[in-house]
């Protein structure tokens, strides 16, 4: 018996693809928005911190912000909290600057057992490495537009 | 010797004898509907060990070692060790085979790797070749995490097609000693079918045809239709899976939905944080042992056709774009029909 003599296999991916589980796209949208929304008013908050509190400067507040939100989402990747917030908040927090931590944090976790050249030293930005690649990239390409438009 | 039955079937003369098996799983499997079935279970995904790759290999140790003692045999009576996984180079079975002594032939199909060891050992003993053999898969969620996905502390949610890798091993243990035991009366090696899914978030769908066909050639080869087996039951189709086979199998004209059972289904229950359900080696392996025969011991059921689906890719060939290959081999299990 030849299966593909006798179910054509368009008809079987068209069948697929219209029949397949698909995600609650509203409810991951809500929640995306509640638990990235919440991350960032943590990020206020600390901003105000360190207006109000420390007495920093403009630069200063920026570095003290983003250091400890990169220190909590690496903190909670540690005790393996992030991945099951990261199961029902899906884009909330990823984007956030947390998510990024936990890019790097989880492989850091992953590959220590191959040791810390070869296993964490190599595999440290397989996941933030294309985001790197390519932002920096992107910046790169922007700055340069921006000072011919300058230059003119 | 066993002869060749219709187009791609081999029926053995002295079906080889299941003398003993066993089933090693981790916690997510312990806690799920059948999780008293198993005869080892452990609670840590380390399972004591350094790595989770130690901690697969250690499973499938465990589940080679229990098998060959409740078959009452030692590990120097058996003539070849039939192993796999889903690791690079297939390192659990081979360093387990470094530990037993015992010869060894490593297989990979994926998560066909129960079916795929049961075909060749089944052949081996029939043949004449060897009077024990051990068939022995394994798979780990953590070190397949490794290997084909994400870090384990990834915050990604995964698609609501995509199953989880089972921390499960198996082994069985076929002989040429005659008695009362469930033997393997005829196997059926699978065609490679790709239908061009390229999604390795959705393996059910993927596989549901090699399913379909290896599942319609044996019934034909042997001249049956699916309520002669008490059941037939596929590897890892899933949810999703399991409905297409059903509904492209009845399309051909072949009703499966009264006798099909599904151990990706199985092994989780209800657990909506699997999706799809269970996959890998260890899934069919674990529910083959653990369920399936001692049911089949009990009475409960006299004839099962084990169909475990595997899907041939790499992390390599996905990134590559290529589509999915998949396989599935169905070997007929019968109660007591011993000579």
């Amino acid at each position: 018996m030849d299966i593909k003599k006798h179910i054509e296999e368009t008809n079987y991916q068209n069948y697929v693809k219209q029949s397949m589980p698909k995600s609650h796209l509203l409810k991951e949208c809500v929640m995306a928005f509640i638990v990235g929304g919440l991350i960032c008013v943590l990020g206020e908050a600390l901003n105000d911190l360190g207006e109000m509190v420390f007495r920093l400067d403009e630069d200063g507040v920026n570095a003290f912000r983003s250091a400890v939100l990169i220190f909590l989402g690496a903190l909670f990747t540690g005790i393996g909290i992030y991945d099951v917030l990261g199961r029902f908040a899906g884009a909330g927090s990823i984007v956030p600057i947390t998510g990024f931590a936990n890019s790097i944090v989880s492989p850091a976790l992953e590959y220590k057992w191959e040791g810390y050249v070869l296993g964490v030293g190599a595999k440290l930005f397989t996941i933030a490495g294309p985001v790197l690649v390519y932002g920096i990239s992107s910046s790169i390409i922007v700055g340069v537009i921006y000072y011919i438009i300058g230059v003119v | 010797m066993g002869a060749r039955v219709g187009e791609k079937t081999v029926r053995f003369d002295m079906p080889p004898n299941i003398l003993g098996f066993s089933s090693v799983v981790g916690k997510d499997e312990k806690n799920g509907p059948y999780g008293a079935c198993f005869d080892i279970t452990f609670e840590d995904s380390l399972w004591g060990e350094k790595t989770y790759e130690l901690a697969e290999r250690k499973m499938q140790l465990k589940a080679v070692e229990t098998a060959i003692e409740k078959s009452g045999l030692k590990a120097g009576d058996i003539h070849i060790l039939i192993g796999g996984d889903l690791l690079n180079q297939i390192i659990s079975s081979g360093f387990v085979a470094r530990q037993m002594g015992i010869p060894f032939i490593g297989l990979y199909g994926a998560c066909s790797t129960m079916s795929d060891s049961l075909l060749i050992g089944a052949m081996s003993v029939d043949g004449g070749f060897a009077e024990h053999v051990v068939c022995a898969p394994s798979s780990h969620f953590a070190t397949a995490e490794r290997q084909f996905r994400n870090p384990l502390e990834l915050g990604t949610p995964k698609t609501p097609t995509a199953q989880n890798t089972a921390t499960a091993a198996g082994a069985v243990v076929l002989s040429a000693q005659r008695g009362q035991y469930p033997s393997v009366i005829s196997a059926t090696p699978g065609r490679v079918v790709d239908f061009g899914i390229n999604d390795v978030n959705n393996m059910g769908a993927a596989m549901a045809p090699a399913a379909a066909e290896t599942i319609i050639t044996h019934l034909e080869d042997i001249g049956q239709r699916p309520e002669y087996y008490d059941a037939i039951i596929t590897g890892d189709l899933g949810i999703f899976g399991s409905k297409l086979l059903i509904k492209y199998a009845s399309e051909l004209g072949w009703d499966l939905s009264g006798v099909h059972r599904d151990c990706g289904m199985m092994l989780y229950g209800d657990n909506e944080k699997m999706h799809c359900g269970g996959s890998g080696c260890g899934c069919s392996a674990s529910m083959l042992n653990g369920f399936f025969l001692p049911e089949m011991i009990k009475g409960n059921f006299k004839r099962i056709l084990f169909v475990a689906t595997g899907a041939l890719h790499s992390p390599t060939s996905a990134l590559q774009g290529e589509t999915i290959p998949c396989i599935a081999h169905a070997i007929a299990i019968e109660m007591g029909c011993s000579i």
